[in-house]
């Protein structure tokens, strides 16, 4: 489905140039959950945008159901079935949910339909419909919301940059459902993820590491996963703090 | 009516007709239809251009339509409307202008409307401005606004001229006593080389009395506005200007706030805030399918709602 061929970004630091991705090539397969992994800073959100179009890639070329979208912007990468949840979710003033969702769709959608995206985000629908996309909003309300509009979009390859971020009173369970709903509802759907989240990495098919601009691994969760030990890129305190939180919701 | 001028009423009233209650249609310069009610009476003023409207005691629930709709080239007009509005009295007002200029001279509306609230009385102000046709001569309406509150009196007034006027001076004065309320939405957008300058004087002069000016503009092309909201507080009260504008192309604003505190117990806040349009909001709209240009549209639209 997404191929990406060498693909390298550059960018002007100071007048040195400096390679946040460099020479990546993967391929994320039809009807697949990958998560991407690794230390901040790496690159792995880099690699998002240049997925989405957001920033255009210095060296390879990005590939998308066989056609070569490198040249591609954002937009007509969108309409070609490529959507993506920004990390730091945009504030609109006077823009309603309600709005997004109908942006997001590319049709009319009913109030119904759009409070059946915000309840699959755990969202009380009926609260958030008509609410503008301001700073009235939660980082976490904002996040489910970003959430939500991705599901209405109804993409081939759905991107979601750290979506556990700040969902934090959400349980970890619902956010594993809405991936696992969106493969079932979307025919031959394929999902990229980046994400730390131990509970995120347990549920996909391939984990992907990339440190310092580079793939370090790629595999299958169980050829990965257990390598993914002491030394690996996520925030073991970060971790132990979500483990004891689930464990008092679970309680 | 003709067509244009039933297209005008349409923009600025929402009207498609002859509204319920009472009404005034002004077309140029002339009344095109007037209705008084048991409890709402408009008659024309004596010495100038204009109507007084007086509005009884008690009255609620009701409305009166004031729309003037202009299409002769070169018409140039100052109209004098006084309301007066009885104690616990609540109703909405509805104003507006639209001025269809297909000719080569200027058209002018300058309507000064006087409001005196009486204790407890309740308004709900709505202003639109319109303009159209594609002639040489400019489009121009310069109201005045004053509104005189008294004790617990609440006015909301909304404001808006979102196109096709090439030049605007607004000016709006208010003095509350004790216990009023002043609410000011303003939306302004203007293109080309329009340009609109909003003004506002308001006393708060008794104890309690509040108000919150908030006006929100979107500048175009060559266009430029100039927002200057003076709030001054006299008595414990509390007061909040706000001016949030985008500007695009070589639009140009400047916003002048004003804050004066003459008692202790005064509470006044001003914000402004006047940039472009963020780069992400384009993004985000864009991953949803949008072209750049419909995402600008989509932001403008919300901003202005």
């Amino acid at each position: 489905m997404l191929e990406l061929r060498n693909v390298s970004f550059q960018v002007d630091a100071e007048g040195a140039e400096k390679e946040i991705v460099r020479d990546v090539s993967l391929t994320v397969p039809e009807r697949k959950l990958i998560v991407v992994t690794g230390p901040n800073g790496g690159g792995k959100s880099t690699l998002a945008r240049l997925i989405a179009g957001i920033e255009k890639p210095t060296g390879g070329s990005i590939f998308f159901g066989g056609e070569d979208i490198t040249a591609k912007n954002v937009t007509e990468r969108a309409r070609m079935g490529i959507a993506y949840a920004f990390q730091q979710p945009v504030r609109f003033k006077g823009i309603r949910v309600v709005d997004l969702i109908r942006i997001a769709a590319g049709k009319a959608v009913t109030a119904a339909e759009a409070c059946d995206y915000l309840s699959a985000v755990g969202l009380c629908a009926r609260d958030y419909v008509d609410r503008e996309v301001n700073a009235s909003l939660s980082g976490g309300e904002l996040k489910r919301i970003e959430i939500a509009t991705v599901l209405a979009r109804h993409a081939k390859l759905s991107v979601f940059d750290e979506p556990e971020a700040g969902i934090d009173l959400w349980s970890f369970r619902n956010l594993i459902d809405v991936f696992r709903n969106m493969r079932v509802e979307i025919a031959d759907s394929s999902i990229l993820v980046i994400s730390h989240q131990e509970r995120i990495l347990n549920i996909a098919d391939e984990i992907v590491v990339i440190k310092d601009g580079r793939v370090e691994k790629h595999g299958t969760r169980e050829e990965i996963y257990p390598s993914l030990g002491a030394d690996s890129a996520e925030a073991p305190a970060c971790d132990r703090l979500m483990e004891k939180m689930r464990g008092e919701e679970d309680a | 009516m003709d067509e244009i001028q039933k297209r005008l009423l349409l923009e600025v009233a929402d009207l498609h007709g002859v509204p319920e209650g009472a009404y005034n249609i002004r077309a140029n310069s002339q009344s095109a239809g007037r209705r008084s009610t048991a409890n709402i009476e408009i008659t024309s003023k004596q010495d100038v251009s204009g109507l007084e409207i007086r509005i009884k005691p008690g009255t609620k629930n009701e409305s009166v339509h004031i729309p003037v709709v202009m299409t002769e080239s070169g018409l140039k007009e100052v109209v004098y409307n006084d309301f007066f509005i009885g104690e616990d009295a609540d109703v909405v007002i509805v104003a507006g202008c639209g001025i269809d200029n297909c000719g080569n001279q200027d058209s002018q509306h300058d309507g000064i409307h006087r409001f005196f609230l009486d204790p407890g009385a309740k308004v709900r102000y709505v202003e639109k401005h319109y303009g159209s046709g594609d002639g040489k001569g400019k489009r121009i309406l310069n109201p005045v606004t004053e509104v005189y509150m008294k004790e617990n009196s609440t006015m909301e007034m909304e404001m808006v001229q979102i196109k096709g006027v090439d030049d605007t001076e607004r000016t709006t004065v208010a003095e509350l006593e004790a216990g009023a309320k002043l609410v000011v939405r303003e939306r302004l957008m203007t293109h080309g080389v329009q340009q609109a300058i909003s003004t506002y004087d308001v006393k708060l002069n008794g104890k309690d009395s509040s108000a919150d000016v908030v006006s929100r503009s979107v500048a175009r092309d060559k266009s430029f506005q100039k927002f200057d909201a003076k709030i001054v507080g006299k008595a414990p009260c509390s007061g909040h200007t706000e001016c949030d504008s985008i500007i695009m192309d070589e639009g140009r604003i400047l916003a002048v706030p004003g804050l004066e505190a003459d008692h202790v117990d005064a509470s006044l806040f001003h914000e402004a805030a006047i940039g472009k349009i963020a780069g992400e909001q384009l993004t985000k709209l864009m991953t949803l399918g949008l072209t750049e240009a419909e995402a600008e549209e989509q932001i403008i639209n919300g901003f202005l709602r």
